[in-house]
This record gives structure tokens, sequence and C-alpha cells, in this order.
């Protein structure tokens, strides 16, 4: 049975699951559990729950400590950016200390954050800034398109042993979907085939999907069929289900809500080029924001942003059904 | 000797134990140090030694029950040893070898023995602490009594993460103890050139002012005042009544690390910075001449307490110890290089 949710609803679903479930898994950040009556407070009480100042490293070094001492934390972050302030934990402690000492300890913790809020949020709120995150090992990087891929990626979140970046897009907040109901758990390092074809391979994460899939739907009026592929996560990353898709059709477009250079995007093309290259019949074409600084005015945000229109443009490139531009 | 602090007087055994702890910390790390002098290359990166700190590291772990917990920075030698954690397979990490307690993983900047309930290690000046933090939140919500002592230097207390995680650990009264090892230097630095309080002559513990715990400077070279102190500090955090802030005061006796690094890069100082910065090498022999190791023994000998013959046998027996770790270093091969991948993710 499912029942439908907002994206966001779902994220939250999953969260009071697993500490239904499971009293380690620890749920604390900036502007929450302020009040006695508060759900979750309610709920789970003060000791699981609690308001922090606004302190990214010290909330993230915490959630490292109390995972080390056999804890599961969720650290509620609000926007993928106020991790900057922090690089050092997210990125230099929490996923060091499993290998630093030889295997003796585990930091099963979730980071969970919004990003990609490309709705006016101007320069500094709007950042698709996941791919800093898949670089490193040691971290998993979650970034779900659905409200049922929201709630199972959640709970496999919380109950993996590891350090997870979890990423959910603002622009995703309020789109309902389908979600299982109960217990329901979304493996890592499987993607979602989200449409079946055989001309083109189009990848693409998070708010872009939906993109991706309408941008088909126009495509397929012309007779070209495209398959669509969310990874879902980028670490660990299913190079598996790419390659094989582009094996069949030869074609390969990766839009990303990111910049270019060192995006998810090129890391994927990457490894098509690497492992698949035999497969290709055009080079891979990536559509993703322009390299600026994302503008406050509309017309602005909506030029660096990718777009159908751009994903359609790239398509007919890649198959050359459309002048080859630079 | 006695002491009559609230816990109780140290008895003739322990303090004996105290020294010989503080001598093994002082001729395991002789042993590091003359490796890296003698035979560069051995052993790898950088390594920072505790020479002048064994009476703060003795003194603070003394006070720790069974299932208390403790967390250090990259300086972290001495504290497993004092903790019962086998000095063997100590030596052989900081080799680089299979048998090292982090499987040659982790190298001198990273011991971690969660058996003994030494949790980690950063190598970054004050990520441990929000670390410790997070312990210290885990044994409150346990509600097992379990105390937690937080270890990190002066140069940390000028770091973004020391302001929060004290700010929240008095705020959730949290059971920690922070232990501030004021040691002079911040590397190269000396702590009036970049620490406000200490420039305007006060000491480093005025800062738990601002996060509204009490803040307690010590003579950090005398292990019976740093066990009385942070012993009362440990019996106030397991009473709940929340966290403290002790600054420890000593003298780095060696460089802040030994860095093998080409010639002409400036980074390795052979001696202490005194002597090659700052042209000061009386304040360096001043500080050696309070050397807190022959000190607490010239303390134990001169009230009866330890004959000059037993402080000979702690001695010898201790040295003997440590020249067994080396040997058994030496002895134990590198590790399979596939076991790079094998502790990535859990």
């Amino acid at each position: 049975m499912a029942h439908e949710l907002p994206y966001i609803a779902a994220v939250d679903e999953a969260i009071r699951l697993e500490m239904e479930r499971d009293e380690t898994v620890l749920y604390f950040g900036q502007n929450m559990a302020t009040t006695e009556n508060e759900p979750y407070v309610d709920a789970f009480g003060k000791d699981r729950v609690r308001v922090t100042p606004i302190s990214e490293t010290a909330e993230i070094g915490i959630a490292i400590g109390a995972a080390l001492a056999g804890y599961r934390p969720v650290v509620e972050l609000y926007m993928a950016e106020f991790m900057l302030v922090a690089m050092d934990q997210v990125i230099n402690e929490a996923p060091r200390f499993r290998a630093m000492s030889g295997g003796q300890v585990k930091v099963p913790l979730v980071l969970k954050a919004g990003y990609g809020f490309t709705a006016g949020w101007a320069g500094q709120h709007t950042g698709t800034i996941s791919s800093l995150f898949m670089g490193v090992p040691g971290l998993k990087v979650v970034v779900p398109s659905t409200a049922a891929d929201a709630k199972g990626l959640m709970a496999t979140a919380i109950r993996d042993d590891n350090p997870v970046v979890y990423l959910h897009n603002y622009l995703l907040t309020l789109e309902h979907g389908e979600v299982p109901d109960g217990e329901y758990l979304v493996p890592f390092g499987e993607a979602a085939v989200r449409r079946e074809g055989g001309d083109v391979t189009i990848v693409a994460t998070g708010w872009t999907v939906d993109r991706a899939l309408e941008a088909a739907t126009r495509l397929a009026a012309d007779g070209i069929e495209a398959e669509v592929i969310d990874p879902r996560t980028l670490a660990p990353l299913d190079t598996q289900t790419i390659l094989e898709s582009v094996e069949r059709t030869g074609h390969l477009v990766v839009v990303d809500q990111a910049t270019r250079h060192a995006s998810a995007a090129s890391v994927i093309a990457a490894e098509v080029a690497e492992h698949g290259f035999s497969s290709l019949k055009a080079p891979i074409v990536l559509v993703t924001a322009l390299d600026a600084t994302m503008p406050y005015s509309e017309p602005l945000e909506q030029f660096v942003l990718p777009s159908e229109d751009k994903i359609v443009a790239a398509v007919r490139q890649v198959l050359g059904t459309a002048p080859v531009t630079a | 000797m006695s002491t009559a602090g609230e816990r109780g007087e140290l008895s003739r055994e322990r303090l004996v134990w105290m020294y010989e702890q503080m001598l093994r910390i002082r001729e395991f790390e002789e042993r590091v140090k003359r490796t890296f002098e003698e035979q560069p290359g051995v052993m790898r990166g950088h390594t920072h030694l505790a020479d002048g700190a064994e009476a703060s590291i003795v003194g603070s772990i003394a006070t720790l029950g069974p299932s208390d917990q403790f967390l250090t920075t990259y300086r972290c030698h001495g504290y497993p040893l004092v903790r019962g954690t086998d000095p063997k397979a100590m030596m052989a990490e900081i080799y680089g070898r299979r048998d090292g307690l982090c499987k040659g993983i982790g190298g001198s900047m990273h011991l971690t023995d969660v058996a003994t309930g030494f949790m980690g290690t950063s190598g970054i000046v004050a990520a441990g602490i929000p670390h410790a933090t997070g312990v210290a939140w885990a044994a409150q919500i346990r509600k097992q009594g379990q105390v937690v002592l937080c270890f990190f230097g002066d140069g940390a207390s000028k770091q973004g993460a020391f302001f929060e995680s004290l700010n929240i650990a008095s705020l959730w009264k949290l059971p920690i103890v922070f232990v501030m090892e004021n040691n002079g230097y911040n590397v190269h630095t000396r702590t009036e050139q970049e620490d406000a309080n200490r420039a305007n002559g006060e000491d480093l513990s005025v800062k738990a002012k601002a996060f509204s715990m009490p803040g307690v400077t010590i003579d950090g070279r005398d292990p019976i005042a740093v066990y009385e102190t942070v012993g009362a500090a440990v019996d106030r955090a397991r009473a709940d009544d929340g966290p403290t802030l002790v600054e420890s005061q000593m003298y780095r006796l060696s460089a802040h690390g030994n860095i093998i690094a080409p010639p002409g890069v400036p980074l390795h100082f052979p001696e202490h910075e005194a002597i090659e910065k700052f042209g000061a090498p009386e304040e360096y022999e001043a500080a050696k001449r309070g050397d807190p190791v022959p000190a607490f023994r010239g303390r134990l000998v001169g009230d009866g307490t330890l004959s000059a013959e037993e402080a000979d046998r702690v001695a010898e027996s201790v040295r003997r110890e440590m020249q067994e770790a080396v040997s058994f270093a030496l002895d134990s091969p590198f590790p399979e290089v596939e076991t790079a991948l094998e502790y990535v993710y859990a």
C-alpha cells in the first residue's frame, strides 16, 4: 500500500519511522525542538531531539562524537551551503575516522541538507554542491528525486554505518508522489531507469530528472526515444546501469543542476568515456548550469540553469539531428 | 608524601605508579625522537612529542574510571600509554607496521584504542573538541555516569570549534572536562602573540567565563595538582553539574614536531623554537630545569616515598619495556597493501 505525500514530508516520515524503530537515532539542529509540544520532542524526548545554536562545526562534530559512541545522529542542516562553514568536519573528519582507526570505529551519521533552491535565492543559497562530497572516500552522497526515494533513501541513510550526505532538492519540496507505507528502504548504488528508450541515454539527478522526462516526451513526438536514468546516489555511483544503457543507445547526455566543471555530470561523463568509449557513436554532451554565481533576477537565473529546451537541443546534437555547436 | 584532596589521599603505590607512567611516556617518545633524528625515513610524515606534558597527561588520565572516555590531539602518544594501551602496538603503528594499533593506517597522529575509551584523535587543531563533546552527549543520554576528557592545546582555543563546542557543552550540561594544555607555543608562535587574554596578562582559563562554566589554571608540571584539579572537575561532571575548563600550564621541551622536509624548507626546527626562532635559549634552559619528570622523581625520593634505588629500578624496567616495543615494531611486517582499501567504508 502507498499514500501520497509531498517530497519533504516523505523525508520526515522516514526519520520518524527510524526513530521509532531504533532508539539510538538522534535528530538535532537549528530552530527545531524549541517547544515542548513539537512532535519530535513529544514523541522522542529532549535527550534525542535537540535544538542547537548556529554552530555547524560543533553540530557536525558533535554528531561525529555521538556516532563514535554508538548513536546514529541525523543533523538538520537546512541548506547544503551551511555545511561549507564546517567543511573540515564533513570532509576531513567524519569520513576519516574509520580508516585512521584501522577499522576500530564507525561513524554512522546523516547530514540532511537542502540544495539547489534556484527560486530567487540568489548567489549563496542555491548551489548544487553535491560533487564536493562525492569525491571523498568514506562519504556517501544521496540525491533523491521522488517522494518515494526521499523516504526510502533516508531510511537507508540512517541505517548505513557510514557518514551520509543526504541532499534533498529544495525545488522538489512540495512535489507530491506516491510513497510506500511503513518500512521502505531504497538501496544505495542502484540507479532507477525512469523511462526506457533505445536512441539516447539521459542521466539526470534531483530536480533535473523531471526536466529530462519532459524533454523525452517532446523528443518522442519526433520519434526519438530517450532512456532517462536517475542514479539516486552519487556515492556509491551505479555506473553499470549507465554503461549498459549507453551500450544500447550509443549516445549520452548528462544533465546536472550544478555548474559544469568538477560536477557530478563531468564525473559520469569521464566514467563512460573510459569504460564505454567503444559504445559511443558521438561525443558526450553535458547540460549543466552555466559557470556563474547564481543570479537573483529571474530571467538571468533561467538563462544559467539547465532546462527542457537545453536538454532537447543536446539530444538533437548528439544524435546529429541538429547543427553541432561548440 | 600525601595529598588530601576531595578524592582522598593518593597512596604510595599510586604515586609511584604516576611516576612510572610519566617515565613510560618519556622513554617511549625518546625512542620515537631518536629514530626520527638518527634514522630519517623510518618513521614517516610528522610526529609530535609530549615531553614536558607528562605530568599533566598522567594527572589527568589518572582521574578516569574504567568506563570513562577521552579524545586527544595529534600529540597523542602519552594518554593511551597511561590508560593501558600496549606500547608495542603503539610503536608498531608509528613504524607503519601490520601489528600497529590502527593497522598502520593511522600513524603517529591518529592513535585510537576504543577498548580503553580512547575514542580518537583529529590532526586538525581544535577539530576534536566537538567530537569529544558529542561523545559526552552520548554519555549523557546513556546515563551510566561516564565522563569524557577532552584534551587540546592553547592554539585550539582560538578556533571556532572551541567556542561552539564549549557553548553547547555548558548549555547542555554535558559530562565533560576540557583540558587545555598550554605549552606556551602555537606551533612556532608564542601564546602572547596570538591570544588576547595572554597578551593582556590574563590566564587562558578566563575564556570559560564566556560559557558560564568554571575555568581554572594550574601548574601542569605538577601531576598531583593536575590530578586534584581535573579530578574535582571530573567529579563535578559526573554529578551532572556540567563542564569545566582547565588550563594546564607547561612548557613543550621539544620543537613542535619532527618534519621530514628537504633541506632549505623552513619547517623543521631541530631545536625548540625558543632557541631556533626567538633567540631565547635562557627561556628554554629555565624550562628544562623545570622538567616535570626528574622533578617528580626528586620530590618522591626527597620525601621518602621512593628510594633512589627503587626509582632506578623503575626507570630500568621502563627502558626495557620501551626497547622491547621498538624491537616488536621492527619485527612486525608491513601490512598487505590491499588493506589500504579495507576500512574506507564500514
